[in-house]
């Protein structure tokens, strides 16, 4: 259990969260359908004939939608269910061209699989795992307009039709922060599968947020389901603005009612929608277009086979086989791109150093995350658009390590490697970059800085052996840092002596 | 020349194919004989003679030019207004569909115009295809060319395939298509003396038709005869890939495989069919069926399908239930007719447009499925009535075990006069209880012509078939027409 608790004037409160995310799924046609998905695409343009609803028309399975949705179940552990069905929800709406949405209700293509979380990375304690009640597959509606006209609404059926999975998770969250970090690990893992996109903001994953809140030990108490939250922040933030609300209501001597609740962002809280009383009696029954999907062995082998390495695993392998930082590997492995951009620089890392992986991976692993990682943010940049590829930072990496340049050097050169896409290479035999190894240079380098700190000198030989540091750094500032550091300490320890 | 309209789908094809006439002049002949009938019968919706001359000046260049010529070649036909014909008026008979034009053919119809058939016009029906007598439609009454010899009161021609069984009995039309989704292409074949076949649910595309029950919806042929009735579902059948129903099976060569010799052949007779206070004349001519089929060589067995009684109430859950969900894209949005008050929010236009646009049946049973569909009552009726259906469909394929093809009556009595049975909702229903059970099955079917009752009026016999196997119902159905020896057809009053 959370200790995330809310103080109330009557005590301490807990929070019970549990969310049902919408995840569209990554395919070039809808659902039922075979119209196109693009996304922003001018109002009307993706729609087919079955989207629209036209007299006569029927829905006929996209079969790579169901293999997404088995392939996300199989990702989360979770029961792949061979025989599953499409049943109708019906309610009318404007945006609803069928006055039914195709949904599963009774035969889930997926059953109960888990999620597990982790709050902080550094440490194991707070690993949980959070239940995932179902997936099911089914339509998404289309859109209203109400900015087009002054008296009138306009429909967009572009999105209708569009296939999307429904996450159930189990009430199995208490705080905020599992909330959010059950939402991003989710999104994570579909990005990995390649099932969903992610892009919350283009309203390609989103979520409906359940929440009540009791005393500890009590037992549940009334939930309120907000919709269409569309990003991790405000995720957290419903769950904390409606955990407060609801609290100060029964505190109040008010009772929640089980409603259906919008977030508003712009003033952080959440408003009713609707009320249970007016909720809809949906008339789900079995799809009689549709017959049942039924999953063969074969089938799923593919399904199970065709599976990427998953999160958990992957950053589980940086920790035992390449002997990286458990916070290291949870920041590689948090996002698809970035792990994908770490093996690449790791394979080529390895090539050029003819060493295994695993003893280039400390050096890899913090180059990207400190020093890659800190450059692009300056510009403002992400890892999918940096101008630096995995190989040229390979390169980069292998200059380092055959002593061509420090490391202090190197940060100079990615700066210029951002700025120019030039090989670093290139960039160190252009700017005269290479570190220097002649004894000569670096010896005179080192008498001239003796001399000129005689009473340094003196100082240091009296005992205080600190002042090494100030030599070193002279010595590397006069040889405009691009002595061999090794050399210049061994050097200076030679003439001090 | 003799009347072209006296011949049927062989007769014509063959004549064109021939050279006796050409397909110009067949569609002439009908689209003359369709005009002269409309005032009286009131078959079509919208008639489309450049349609049927459009297709048969094609017909008549490609036999011109000495190209293969299809099995419907030259023969004009009439189109359930059930099915999307592109660029043609379609409206499944309701006010809400009045002026739709779809952008689209359906599956059904556009390989009858790839098998060279044309197009007379789109039939009147019952609206949405409910109901019996075709009295439900927004655009009239269909009249059936037939009428007692006694008195000249209009006669209901079945439904809901009314305009398709008058339209082919009063010989305006050589055949139909027809949907059965209870048994709209047999009770209206029976009450107007032709044929009419529904073969196996999922033969025929639905893609394109207009839906009522989904999970019973199946189009057909209706014709003179059975030999013309496989010729038409010959064309009409194939799997579809844009219907998930549909059968992924060849079509088999139906036309050619026809064959009356019964013997070797079992014929079950279920004992619920035999009702208490049966009409004493249908009852003749079942026994008249038997009889026949037993002349052809058939063994008569007497069998049980136990759950008869329940196939009437669970049917009349299923088809409106599925059909109060169907009929609910119909809300004024995007197409049709759309019924906007003053100061309307969208709930309104909803109720508005709905209230204008459909009949009162179509309200009633998207009612009822509403209903049934209900939280509290889902279980109780609906969850119930699949599992009747589930028992109705073990009875037939425990009988068909014992026997190869079913006889039956198609309805419990010959046409009724229209305004006769439409005040009593009930009493209407009654009419599919012969035809039901096997539409809950998905069986094939066919009624054919037996004879005339009392009161001069025809009335059919049906035979039921193992699913995939219209060839054993066509060649039963052939048995019966052969010694039937019907030959009685309308007078000409109109």
């Amino acid at each position: 259990m959370s200790d995330y608790r809310i103080q109330g004037d009557t005590g301490e409160w807990e929070v019970v969260i549990g969310l049902e995310v919408h995840a569209q799924i990554t395919t070039n046609a809808k659902l039922f359908s075979g119209a196109a998905t693009a996304f922003g695409a001018e109002p009307n343009t993706q729609v087919s004939l079955v989207d629209a609803a036209m007299p006569g028309m029927l829905p006929v399975p996209n079969f790579e939608c169901i293999r997404q949705a088995v392939r996300t179940g199989m990702a989360i552990n979770a029961q792949i269910n061979k025989w599953s069905r499409f049943d109708r929800k019906n309610y009318f709406y404007a945006d609803l061209p069928q006055g039914y949405q195709i949904s599963q209700l009774y035969h889930p293509i997926v059953g109960e699989g888990a999620i597990e979380i982790q709050l902080d990375d550094k440490n194991p304690d707070t690993k949980k795992t959070i239940g995932v009640e179902r997936i099911h597959v089914e339509q998404d509606a289309g859109k209203l307009m109400h900015d087009q006209h002054p008296t009138m609404s306009y429909v967009d059926l572009n999105r209708s039709g569009v296939a999307l999975m429904e996450i159930v998770s189990r009430p199995d969250m208490g705080s905020p922060a599992e909330a959010g970090a059950y939402l991003s690990k989710l999104r994570t893992i579909l990005r990995f599968v390649g099932s969903c996109d992610g892009n919350m903001d283009q309203g390609s994953m989103r979520a409906d947020v359940n929440v009540s809140v009791r005393k500890p030990g009590d037992e549940l108490g009334t939930r309120t389901e907000t919709k269409n939250v569309n990003s991790v922040r405000f995720v957290m933030a419903v769950v904390e603005q409606e955990a407060r609300r609801q609290v100060a209501l029964i505190e109040d001597g008010g009772t929640v009612v089980q409603e259906t609740r919008l977030y508003d962002p712009d003033r952080n809280e959440t408003r009713s929608m609707r009320s249970k009383e007016d909720a809809h009696d949906y008339r789900y029954f079995p799809d009689p277009d549709l017959l049942p999907i039924e999953l063969d062995d074969a089938f799923l082998e593919e399904c199970r086979a065709s599976l990427p390495e998953l999160p958990d695993a992957k950053r589980e392998r940086y920790e035992t086989a390449l002997g990286l930082s458990a916070y290291n590997a949870s920041v590689l492995t948090a996002d698809v791109e970035t792990a994908r951009w770490f093996e690449v620089l790791l394979a080529e890392t390895a090539a050029r150093a003819k060493k295994p992986e695993a003893d280039v991976a400390k050096q890899a692993a913090n180059w990207l995350i400190s020093e890659l990682f800190g450059a692009l943010n300056k510009l403002g940049a992400a890892l999918e658009t940096s101008p630096v590829s995995p190989a040229a930072g390979a390169e980069l990496l292998a200059l380092i390590a055959d002593g061509t340049i420090s490391g202090s050097i190197a940060k100079q050169v990615l700066e210029k490697m951002l700025e120019t896409g030039d090989g670093a290479g290139v960039i160190v035999e252009r700017e005269g970059l290479k570190q220097t190894s002649d004894t000569g240079a670096i010896e005179a380098a080192i008498d001239a800085i003796l001399a000129a700190n005689a009473d340094k000198v003196e100082q240091y030989k009296g005992g205080k052996e600190a002042l090494f540091g100030f030599f070193v750094g002279q010595t590397m500032k006069a040889m405009q840092g691009k002595a061999n550091p090794g050399m210049v300490n061994e050097l200076l320890k030679k003439k001090l002596s | 020349m003799t009347d072209l309209t006296n011949l049927g789908i062989a007769a014509l094809r063959d004549g064109v194919a021939k050279g006796d006439f050409t397909a110009t002049e067949v569609a002439t002949a009908f689209n003359a004989a369709v005009e002269a009938a409309q005032p009286a019968l009131n078959a079509f919706i919208v008639t489309t003679p450049d349609k049927a001359l459009e297709s048969a000046a094609k017909v008549d260049a490609d036999r011109a030019a000495g190209k293969a010529l299809g099995t419907m070649a030259g023969v004009p036909i009439g189109m359930k207004d059930l099915f999307a014909t592109k660029g043609t008026q379609t409206t499944a008979a309701s006010k809400i569909l009045e002026g739709f034009t779809p952008q689209y053919e359906s599956t059904v119809s556009q390989k009858l115009w790839d098998a060279g058939a044309g197009m007379l016009g789109k039939l009147n029906l019952d609206q949405f295809a409910m109901g019996s007598s075709n009295e439900t439609s927004a655009f009239g009454n269909v009249i059936s060319p037939w009428r007692r010899p006694s008195d000249t009161a209009p006669l209901a021609p079945g439904g809901s395939s009314g305009g398709s069984s008058s339209a082919v009995a009063a010989r305006i039309a050589p055949a139909a298509t027809g949907t059965d989704t209870g048994g709209s292409i047999r009770q209206p074949a029976a009450f107007t003396g032709i044929s009419g076949i529904k073969p196996t649910y999922g033969r025929c595309s639905r893609w394109g038709v207009v839906a009522f029950a989904s999970s019973l919806d199946q189009a057909g042929a209706m014709a003179r005869d059975v030999t013309d009735c496989a010729i038409m579902l010959e064309a009409m059948a194939g799997f579809d890939p844009k219907d998930s129903t549909s059968l992924n099976l060849p079509v088999p060569e139906w036309t050619a495989g026809l064959n009356a010799d019964m013997k070797g052949k079992k014929v079950g007779i279920p004992r619920e069919y035999r009702l208490d206070g049966m009409d004493p004349d249908v009852a003749k001519s079942w026994d008249d069926g038997i009889a026949w089929l037993k002349d052809a060589g058939a063994e008569i067995v007497e069998i049980s399908l136990p759950h008869t009684k329940y196939a009437l109430p669970t049917y009349y859950i299923i088809a409106p239930a599925e059909a109060s969900s169907n009929l609910a894209r119909y809300d004024g949005v995007r197409y049709g007719l759309r019924d906007l008050p003053d100061g309307a929010g969208l709930q309104d236009m909803y109720a508005a447009t709905r209230a204008a646009g459909f009949g009162p049946e179509v309200k009633r049973r998207i009612m009822i499925g509403t209903y049934v569909l209900s939280a509290g009552f889902y279980d109780a009726y609906y969850t119930q009535a699949q599992k009747v259906r589930t028992l109705i469909a073990r009875d037939f394929t425990e009988a068909f075990q014992q026997v190869d093809v079913i006889l039956v009556p198609t309805a419990p009595s010959s046409a009724f006069a229209l305004g006769e049975k439409s005040a009593d909702p009930l009493e209407m229903y009654l009419n599919d209880v012969f035809s039901v059970p096997a539409s809950l099955a998905g069986l094939p079917a066919m009624s054919v012509p037996a004879g005339l009752d009392r009161s001069g009026l025809p009335l059919g016999l049906q035979v039921i078939g193992k699913a995939f196997d219209e060839q054993g119902v066509l060649n039963a159905s052939l048995a019966l027409e052969q010694r039937a020896q019907f030959t009685a057809r309308p007078a000409k009053w109109w």
